[in-house]
């Protein structure tokens, strides 16, 4: 069978009976047994969870419009990035440390996604604990971009995005601390969000930097992102951050600011022009475009290197060596490498000039940021500064593959939306796409701008293969 | 003259938080001899993924004490992240307050006190041999109950002023309603900083250059013993001119000793960091306004209004009050015998207070209407017999007509009169009540 790319294709098909949601299992798994060696995107599969969530939804005669309202996702088949904890099926977070760790709950996300109907499909590679920006750090090896197998497809939630370019889950899970869902999503041809800080609970996620750690859907259009997102999105409890938002639209004339900061010196040129084009389209659309100004955020990586590998040095002090099967030895080089940098900068005689100094440099950014956002709705940028690198590139000099997230760390340490939209193709074939900021719960604003510019650029979901 | 060295004590007071649930997640936080690891959940075994969810009503309770304490209450305060290696904690860090807890400043029974904070408690570990092998259990029951801990500032200077001020915290910890308090269960512990200061640093105000942090203190004995042992440790050694060195001891019961456990060079880093999971706690002065209503009559307040109302002794009005069920007692033993006799509740507190005390019948009847019924019968053997009353109000009535007829003619007053006479002839020993009813009686007739 030829598997529909969207939700609304999906459940289509479910109601005029072309397929039924244990022939979508077959197809996917039969595709992953096909591809996953080639491609190390799924470190493993729930076939026995997803046949018997797929044949509770067997019954073809239950599919209507009104069922699908109830029931959003059903039939949605998804991955979960491996840092997602998921009841009696193995959690890893891409580390041997926790090589066979059996999760006993279920994130908040995941449970609200299987109850809104979907059928979860596996457990996808990503980058150990989410450090990395290509999932070359994942101690399963790296996962390879399925529109060309010697590049990378983008970190660390690579597993997810390279799952829907090799179609192998209509949706998938990501966590986005500096860029890990966006990256994959540009790198993969996708669309993601990566949601506002407090937005969606982070419960069951394991953690990488408390502070900037966010959950988000990655898909194939806009509409199934935000379908996705309203899934997951407000209160549960568990989550003592994420407060309920109205999430409204603040205008109805959107506005659009091109911080400057982000077109200056490192940037590739298919990016910019990817990026030039799209502004154009939009204006035509009806969207005013002004250039506006960020200086603060220059040291945004820097601060963000400050704090997240104090945060991350803490989150995994737990993984001590008496629980969780193996020790603090099976820690791969780079979690190493954050676990002492941290260390280092909330130690006594230093946490002032380190992590005090970088808290104070990002309220400035804030400030700059929330500024910024009375004049316009949203800011334009790069995901990244080129399209993806090779395999092997960067992975010598981890302070280069710091700087692919140099556009991404603003969204995070200011706790903003940002969606990730593909634009087209690089002359090599390669994903090229932008990102569009808001402010905080402004995600429906960049929704309506993403499905804008994809509807003037007749955009069509694609995979790889 | 030889240097007198006097004691410079500061106090570190635990008191874990009696609330329903543990601070961050909603397992009972009652674990006191409860089976092992079954009161635990992901959050609270510091699960990955699992995230700490703020009670508030530990943070309530907090400030509640800090206000009894006298403290100032933070508009704005919130956890941190305090990090060391120890297997009973799940997480690596102990979520616990650091540059701005809950409460700052105050005092209390005449010692000033710094802060109040909040944290959660550790787990526990459990030495035990199992089929022959010695093995270390980690029992999690404990792990993120609240417990809130009290810095004073150093003002203590013997061991007697450091148990009075425990039990004045002990006891006003009960009446808030917050806690147990109970050092025997650790519900209550306490850490001691000990150093001696000689004359010239007492004279300029200086602190000592060194303080000995006694750890683990779980009793009012241990207490006593380790405390007076430092205490002469430190002058055996200040005396012979040695140096003291800034360190954490603890107390050999056997030895009768204290002995190095930490020195300061080996002082951890707790690396402190502001706790990203928990959002911030922002009160307002409304807020505080109403907590400080909800603040019940406190042990102090309830000694001075014994004394005035009920009219008791200082030792009897201390001993009420040092326990807010006895006192309770007391005061519900006497509503319930001022409604069964009307007047002479003068009389009867004293007499309930003191069959309380001295004669223990509160501890025989449980119930204060068991007590009042013992009373009666207790003071009705004291009575005149009816006859006797009966007989007293008839020659009260013929000798005093003059009266009985002005009650007939509408003053009422003269009956007090009456009343009186009768008494005198019983030498006081009528029962108001029935020497009325008799009066009125005879009057009638």
């Amino acid at each position: 069978m030829k598997i529909p790319l969207t939700i609304k294709e999906t459940q289509d098909g479910l109601i005029k009976k072309e397929f039924s949601a244990v022939q979508l299992v077959d197809a996917y798994l039969e595709r992953i047994k096909k591809y996953n060696e080639e491609y190390n995107i799924f470190l493993t599969t729930s076939d026995e969870i997803a046949y018997s969530k797929a044949k509770k939804f067997n019954d073809l005669d239950q599919y209507t419009e009104e069922f699908f309202k109830e029931n959003p996702l059903a039939g949605v088949v998804v991955g979960y990035k491996d840092i997602f904890l998921t009841k009696g099926i193995r959690t890893t977070a891409g580390s041997k440390v926790l090589e066979s760790y059996i999760p006993p709950y279920s994130a908040t996300s995941v449970s609200r996604i299987e109850n809104a109907g979907a059928i979860p499909i596996g457990k996808l590679n990503c980058d150990a604990w989410a450090h990395g920006s290509s999932g070359e750090n994942s101690d399963f090896g790296p996962t390879k971009n399925p529109w060309n197998k010697e590049y990378v497809p983008g970190g660390s939630s690579s597993g997810s995005g390279a799952a829907l370019a090799a179609n192998m889950s209509l949706i998938t899970t990501g966590t986005d601390t500096c860029g890990s869902i966006r990256l994959p999503a540009n790198y993969c041809f996708s669309v993601a969000i990566k949601p506002t800080y407090g937005a969606v609970s982070r419960y069951g996620v394991i953690a990488m930097a408390s502070s900037l750690d966010t959950v988000g859907p990655i898909g194939r259009t806009v509409e199934d992102v935000e379908t996705v997102f309203n899934v997951i999105k407000g209160e549960d409890g568990y989550d003592g951050t994420v407060v309920n938002s109205k999430f409204e639209i603040r205008n109805s004339k959107l506005r659009v600011g091109i911080p400057k900061e982000f077109f200056t010196e490192g940037i590739d040129p298919e990016v910019e022009k990817t990026i030039t084009l799209g502004i154009e389209v939009l204006k035509k659309e009806g969207i005013e475009f002004k250039e506006v100004a960020l200086p603060s955020t220059k040291y945004a990586i820097d601060v963000y290197y400050v704090i997240q590998p104090a945060e991350v040095s803490s989150n995994l002090g737990r993984f001590d060596g008496i629980r969780y099967g193996n020790g603090r030895d099976s820690f791969g080089d780079e979690a190493k490498r954050r676990i002492m940098l941290g260390t280092y900068v909330l130690s006594a005689g230093y946490y002032d000039a380190y992590y005090l100094k970088a808290m104070k440099v990002r309220s400035k950014i804030i400030s700059e940021v929330d500024k910024v956002f009375d004049e316009v709705d949203a800011l334009i940028a790069p995901v990244a500064p080129t399209p993806p690198f090779k395999l092997g590139d960067k992975v010598s000099d981890p302070l280069t593959m710091y700087l692919t997230d140099v556009y991404a760390a603003t969204a995070n340490l200011c706790g903003i939306p940002s969606l990730a939209l593909p634009s087209g193709f690089s002359k090599q074939g390669l994903p090229l796409g932008f990102q569009l900021m808001g402010s905080r719960f402004s995600e429906p604003a960049l929704f309506e701008l993403g499905k804008l510019y994809h509807k003037a650029i007749d955009y069509v979901p694609k995979v790889a293969f | 003259m030889k240097n007198t060295l006097i004691p410079i004590i500061g106090l570190e007071v635990h008191i874990e938080l009696a609330t329903k649930t543990k601070l961050f997640c909603t397992c009972s936080a009652d674990h006191f001899s409860k089976k092992p690891n079954t009161q635990v959940c992901p959050i609270c075994m510091g699960l990955p993924g699992a995230l700490p969810y703020t009670n508030y009503e530990a943070v309530i309770s907090t400030i509640k004490f800090g206000l009894a304490m006298g403290s100032t209450i933070n508009l704005f305060s919130k956890f941190d992240r305090k990090h060391y290696f120890y297997p009973d904690l799940p997480k690596s860090y102990q979520i616990s307050q650091y540059d701005l807890p809950f409460c700052v400043g105050g005092n209390f029974a005449g010692k000033r006190i710094r802060r109040v904070h909040l944290e959660e408690d550790t787990g526990k570990l459990v030495h035990e041999t199992i089929d022959g092998v010695k093995s270390s259990l980690i029992d999690f029951n404990r792990s993120s109950v609240p417990l809130m801990e009290m810095v004073t500032e150093p003002d203590f200077h013997d061991i007697e002023s450091i148990i009075s001020f425990l039990k004045d915290v002990q006891l006003i910890v009960r009446y808030l309603g917050i806690s147990n308090a109970d050092m025997e269960k650790g519900s209550m512990r306490l850490e001691a900083n000990i150093s001696l200061a000689n004359s010239e640093q007492v004279i300029a105000n200086k602190l000592p250059n060194y303080r000995v942090e006694l750890k683990n203190i779980n009793s009012f004995k241990f207490l006593e013993k380790a405390a007076s042992v430092e205490i002469k440790r430190q002058t055996e050694a200040l005396e012979k001119g040695e140096e003291l060195v800034q360190e954490t001891r603890g107390y050999n019961e056997v030895k009768q000793s204290t002995f190095s456990q930490r020195s300061k060079a080996d002082a951890h880093d707790y690396r402190y960091f502001p706790e990203a999971d928990l959002p911030p706690i922002e009160l307002s002065e409304l807020i505080i306004k109403n907590l400080q209503l909800t603040i019940p009559e406190l042990p102090e307040q309830k000694r001075v209004r014994f004394e005035k109302e009920y009219e008791l002794s200082k030792d009897f009005a201390n001993i009420l009050v040092s326990d807010l069920d006895r006192a309770n007692y007391f005061e519900e033993a006497l509503r319930q015998a001022q409604s069964k006799f009307g007047q002479g509740a003068t009389l009867s507190a004293r007499t309930i207070a003191d069959l309380m005390i001295n004669r223990k019948l509160d501890q025989e009847f449980p119930e204060p209407a068991g007590l009042v019924k013992k009373i009666i019968e207790l003071t009705s053997v004291a009575y005149s017999s009816n006859e006797e009353v009966e007989n007293a109000v008839k020659s009260v009535l013929i000798e005093n007509e003059k009266a009985v007829s002005d009650y007939q003619t509408g003053n009422g007053n003269v009956i007090g009169f009456l009343i009186g006479m009768t008494q005198k002839k019983l030498q006081g020993k009528g029962n108001p009540q029935i020497v009325r009813e008799k009066l009125l009686e005879g009057i009638q007739k």
